[in-house]
């Protein structure tokens, strides 16, 4: 098992003969995902690598494939727009890539995205991973390996080195899962612990946060409240300078300041144990495993 | 990217809130010119990106053009947290009957434009939130039916007990919302928003931050852009296509990704070192841009050691190791550098770095742990 994504995913990219978009569909393909159509409106009906068909409209390439999980590499000035048309062809499942989308565009869009009852992962995030059954993003595969340990984060480069360290020391993922950085973001800590917590494959779950914000201790009082599995957490930042705020008052009335130490105290009172370094992601998760 | 005072003030008069007179002046003799031009006594105001201007002598009554000019000259050139300040706005000195909040942020959480007012405005703001947050309304405004006129007119009265004025509140915070939609801000606020003595509602100062990924379809907004107000090496970073932060330390970090670039600090840190800055590379790999990266590191003085942290996944390594190549042949580096590189094309980039007479890391601790006793050394 895992989560969102597995072998029977039937994936469509918007934006396949981009740069970014040719360039990881080809690693997809590499891993075995299942892709079956993409998307580039003006080069309906060529194929792409000569084995999966491009259509105009992301409702004809539905139509024709049927595809369930839309995966976008397109420019952040129309990517709201591919985000939109995801939802209203019926997928359920969209995975956002682009980074630099203007927030006032995912301000307008989310509402007609949970209108159509769809999942957005993303933006700006690496997308996610089934290990040995799907890849839906551009995690490197080969860092990756089938198990049982569910990790959720914030962040790109900093999941690829903790995946690394687990896949080197023999412990396997179930689904390793990049929710993206952006202010504004379809899917959350919140929304892939219950998932993991749901998944019966998943006996760990590993969570990156980082600062800013407070969606890491909102996930803190939820894994104490409702997840029975062992969680164990990292959050980067701790250095980090507290920016120079030009004495905004704004950011404070809404609450937190989001540190690093703020986030790490609310992962430890709510049971979570807390990795002081990357590396350590291996004998904290060992001992939850219990091996 | 954060506007000043008198580039919000403009933003928002264009949009249609009401202001008071007033103009921004570079010289002493153009603050003169304003202040006669408005009459009456006037304020001098610092305009640079920090808060406690006033505490830190950069906003100044003036009840002549001589005297306006005389604080302008004092104000010009001074240094207020580091920043210098380069220009001054003159207004007139309005007669405050009672201070209100308005102002409106993006709101993670809603994932809404989030509109907040309060009766209790003014410098302290910030402590009313903290002390009596019950005096503070807010509103989460669906961006599908905007700012509705009973939402703006109830919040008029959270104000204002006066119909006249509460209803004058509302359109205030209609236009503000309608600037903050139409211009991509992360925040726009209106702080204090004043009564004067005749009852008339004005918006006496603004702060706007414009949200960094509306500039490339906006160039009006990012024409606004004062790179005098910044780091050098953080705008010589911006224009490479870098995200820079300087910090105190003196171990300098090149890395890919964000989060990837804060563990590094971070285990800079743990191993008893000090970063001297945030620096990330970004996504895909161009030598040039480690080239830039370089150049912008080793420009500052404190910097003893400097750690290259890769984990290639879209960046190719063997890229930032031509990268570190090509910058080692174009000008000197006098410090030590320790490079840890694993992923795409590691092989390649090992070999690139070896034909140099460098080695490469395989393991972020380790190459800390390195980095953090070669200045240890040196020290």
């Amino acid at each position: 098992m895992s989560i969102f994504v597995n072998a029977a995913t039937r994936l469509v990219v918007q934006g396949i003969t981009g740069r970014d978009g040719s360039f990881h569909t080809r690693q997809m393909l590499s891993y075995g995902t299942r892709v079956v159509a993409g998307v580039t409106p003006g080069k309906g009906g060529q194929q792409f690598e000569g084995s999966v068909p491009v259509f105009n409209t992301l409702a004809d390439a539905v139509e024709a494939t049927g595809a369930d999980t839309s995966i976008i590499y397109v420019p952040p000035a129309v990517a709201a727009s591919a985000i939109a048309e995801a939802a209203d062809a019926g997928l359920k499942f969209i995975v956002c890539i682009t980074e630099g989308i203007p927030v006032v565009d995912m301000m307008k869009v989310m509402p007609f995205v949970r209108e159509q009852g769809a999942r957005l992962l993303g933006p700006n995030c690496p997308g996610l991973i089934s290990p040995g059954q799907a890849k839906v993003g551009i995690i490197p595969g080969n860092i990756c390996a089938p198990g049982r340990v569910g990790l959720v984060s914030r962040s790109g480069t900093l999941t690829y080195e903790v995946v690394n360290h687990l896949t080197r020391n023999g412990i396997g993922q179930t689904t390793c899962v990049g929710i993206g950085g952006d202010p504004i973001i379809g899917t959350n800590f919140i929304d892939v612990l219950t998932a993991f917590q749901a998944d019966p494959d998943t006996d760990v779950i590993v969570m990156m946060g980082e600062i800013g914000g407070t969606d890491e201790q909102k996930a803190a009082a939820f894994v104490k409240a409702h997840v029975t599995k062992p969680v164990v957490g990292f959050i980067a930042g701790q250095t980090a300078p507290p920016g120079r705020r030009m004495g905004h008052a704004g950011a404070i009335i809404s609450g937190s300041s989001g540190t690093a130490a703020e986030k790490m105290a609310a992962f430890r009172d709510n049971g979570i144990a807390v990795m002081e370094r990357p590396v350590d992601v291996v004998r904290l998760v060992r001992e939850k495993l219990g091996k | 990217m954060n506007l000043h005072e008198y580039q919000a003030r403009e933003l928002l008069r264009a949009a249609g809130v009401p202001t008071p007179e007033g103009d921004v002046a570079s010289t002493p003799d153009e603050a003169e010119a304003i202040a006669r031009r408005i009459g009456g006594t006037v304020v001098v105001k610092a305009q640079v990106h920090a808060g406690g201007r006033g505490k830190a002598g950069g906003v100044k009554l003036a009840a002549t053009p001589a005297e306006a000019k005389a604080h302008a000259g004092r104000i010009l050139g001074m240094q207020i947290k580091g920043l210098t300040v380069q220009k001054v706005l003159v207004v007139p000195a309005a007669d405050i009957a009672t201070e209100a909040y308005v102002g409106l942020i993006v709101d993670r959480e809603s994932q809404r434009p989030l509109l907040m007012v309060s009766p209790a405005g003014g410098i302290d703001i910030e402590e009313v939130a903290a002390k009596t947050p019950e005096k503070i309304f807010k509103l989460a405004i669906d961006p599908r039916y905007g700012l509705m006129a009973h939402q703006a007119l109830g919040l008029g009265f959270k104000l204002y007990a006066d119909a006249a004025q509460a209803r004058a509140a509302a359109k205030i915070m209609t236009t503000l919302y309608g600037a903050f939609m139409a211009n991509g801000a992360s925040l726009a606020e209106i702080n204090p928003l004043v009564t004067t003595s005749d009852g008339t509602v004005l918006a006496l100062d603004a702060k706007i931050s414009i949200d960094d990924n509306e500039l490339d379809r906006r160039p009006d907004l990012a024409g606004l852009r004062d790179e005098s107000a910044e780091a050098p090496a953080e705008v010589a970073a911006r224009h490479a296509g870098l995200t820079f932060i300087k910090l105190d330390g003196n171990v300098g970090c090149v890395v890919n990704g964000a989060g990837l670039a804060m563990a590094t600090m971070d285990l800079v840190k743990y191993y008893g070192g000090e970063p001297a800055n945030f620096l990330d590379i970004g996504g895909s790999s161009n030598p040039e841009k480690v080239v830039n990266a370089l150049r912008i590191i080793t420009s500052d003085p404190q910097v003893k050691a400097i750690l290259f942290n890769i984990f290639g996944g879209i960046t190719r390594t063997d890229d930032v190791a031509n990268g570190i190549k090509t910058a080692l042949a174009e000008f000197p580096v006098k410090v030590p550098i320790v490079v840890r590189l694993t992923g795409t094309n590691e092989a390649e980039a090992v070999k690139i770095l070896q034909g140099i007479g460098m080695t490469a890391l395989n393991d972020m601790d380790d190459a800390v742990q390195k980095i953090v006793a070669l200045v240890r050394e040196a020290a």
